[in-house]
């Protein structure tokens, strides 16, 4: 089952994602990438349905630079996010997207934020959010750690305790996990966590 | 067959000679094409062989005798000042307004032009702002919105084979990436930011004596007293008062965009400060 959760600190925003791409019993790959980057300084999480959520991220990361390229200015986080839910909203009463949202970004004006969009369409704006099985133990374990105006070491001690939680506790718990940042200079991948690494192709010899 | 017939008998009711021979010039390349057009009456949406849309120039005709319009750009607010047409003892005017329209809480447009066809499009504008703030939860940026009505205007310049709007535009509003701004637009879908603009009636004089007077750094207050001495100049009328005319301002109050009529005893003092009408006798 996904994890997908994000927490807001003090100018900066961070998403972490697990990496496995699972279809029914079967492991396809334990480094996918489920953390788009939207544009500059936007990040887009999502979990759920493997075809919806690609598909669904992309459309929005086209709309985002459609927008920038039509207007020569970039487009809020909570625009975006309120563009995100429109979106999910319009398609829900007639074919949902099943997707689980958790986007991070960081305007000049505003500083870091982060919204909590389900697929049902619900928006919220939040210092820390989670989704799947994996968010029981980390909602817990911000719910205890998680203070405001964190620094990004104190942050991702966090992260690393969640993801610890999550691999402990859970029973078919992911293996990796990929963190991404957004601050006041961009959106970027901070690290990945790795306890299984993929088997690397056998060199034949020459 | 019968809409050939029809198109005779409209051109030769036109009673402006000047315009019956390029008119019926563009109607010969028309009948050519009408086999093409089937449903869609072409002749409004074609080129002239010159190169010219002649629907889109006689619009902008129109616009130029009708009741002019003034905005100017100030360091602290815009300013928009029009000239009314409909002057009447019987008008209703505390709920009429002619010229000024509000658009969003954060923009409004001064119209010149065919009042009806002005009635349409500040409508269209007013859902365009509406819809992007319902899916970005924020207000519209002004030149997307005169963008979005301008591709509009452009469309019944292309095809439908309906005539263009005869209106021109002048938008003034605030928004948070380029702060106060006035936008000018016409029935062609061209549009352009302004620091000083007029429509209407004379505004080739008017932009000449804008061009010569405007400062860059002018405030809100000497933008409406220039506003009003240059439309006095252009206007036909030998006496101003403020049933003449309508003033309104856009500007920053508490962080939030107020739009504001200056109420017709407020103008008439504006007026008489800058001697440009006579004080009445109970002032």
């Amino acid at each position: 089952m996904e994890s997908v959760f994000g927490l807001v600190g003090k100018d900066f925003a961070i998403v972490v994602a697990d990496s496995s791409a699972v279809h029914s019993i079967l492991v396809h790959k334990t480094n996918e990438d489920k953390i788009m980057i939207l544009d500059s300084h936007k990040l887009m999480g999502a979990s759920g349905e493997t075809g919806d959520r690609a598909q669904f991220t992309e459309y929005v990361q086209k709309n985002v630079a459609l927008y920038q390229f039509r207007n020569g200015i970039p487009l809020t986080t909570a625009a975006t996010a309120n563009f995100t839910r429109g979106e999910l909203a319009t398609a829900l009463r007639k074919n949902p997207y099943m997707v689980n949202i958790i986007l991070a970004g960081y305007d000049k004006d505003v500083g870091p934020s982060l919204y909590f969009i389900d697929y049902i369409a619900s928006l919220h704006k939040v210092d820390k959010a989670a989704f799947g099985y994996g968010s029981y133990f980390a909602l817990s374990m911000m719910d205890r750690h998680y203070r405001r105006d964190m620094t990004v070491e104190e942050a991702i001690k966090l992260v690393d305790n969640i993801i610890s939680e999550i691999r402990s506790r859970l029973v078919v718990a992911p293996p990796n996990f990929l963190i991404k940042i957004v601050d006041k200079d961009g959106a970027r991948e901070y690290a990945w966590r790795e306890s299984v690494k993929d088997a690397p192709a056998p060199v034949v010899a020459a | 067959m019968q809409t050939i017939s029809f198109v005779f008998l409209f051109i030769s009711s036109f009673s402006q000679s000047q315009f019956l021979q390029t008119q019926a010039l563009s109607l010969s390349i028309s009948l050519s094409l009408v086999n093409m057009s089937r449903r869609y009456d072409s002749r409004t949406t074609i080129f002239s062989p010159e190169g010219r849309l002649y629907q889109v120039e006689y619009a902008m005709e129109a616009i130029g005798n009708a009741g002019s319009a003034i905005g100017i750009l100030a360091k602290d607010g815009v300013v928009l000042v029009g000239e009314k047409k409909v002057i009447s003892k019987l008008l209703e005017t505390s709920t009429s307004v002619e010229k000024m329209y509000k658009i969003d809480d954060h923009v409004a447009c001064a119209v010149a032009g065919i009042m009806s066809d002005a009635n349409i499009l500040v409508n269209t504008a007013r859902l365009q702002a509406q819809r992007y703030s319902f899916a970005y939860q924020e207000p519209m940026p002004l030149e997307q919105l005169v963008q979005s009505l301008c591709d509009t205007k452009q469309g019944y310049t292309q095809y439908g084979g309906l005539r263009p709007f005869g209106v021109s535009f002048l938008f003034a509003g605030w928004d948070k990436n380029y702060g106060f701004q006035l936008y000018m637009s016409d029935p062609s879908g061209n549009f352009s930011g302004w620091k000083a603009a007029a429509i209407g009636a004379n505004n080739q004089a008017a932009q000449s004596i804008l061009k010569q007077d405007y400062k860059d750094d002018i405030t809100r207050e000497e933008a409406a007293q220039l506003a009003i001495k240059v439309l006095s100049k252009t206007m036909d009328s030998t006496s101003l008062n403020s049933e003449k005319l309508e003033l309104a301002e856009i500007f920053l109050a508490a962080g939030t965009v107020k739009f504001q009529m200056c109420p017709s005893d407020k103008l008439n003092k504006m007026l008489v400060k800058s001697g440009l009408t006579q004080p009445s006798a109970d002032a």
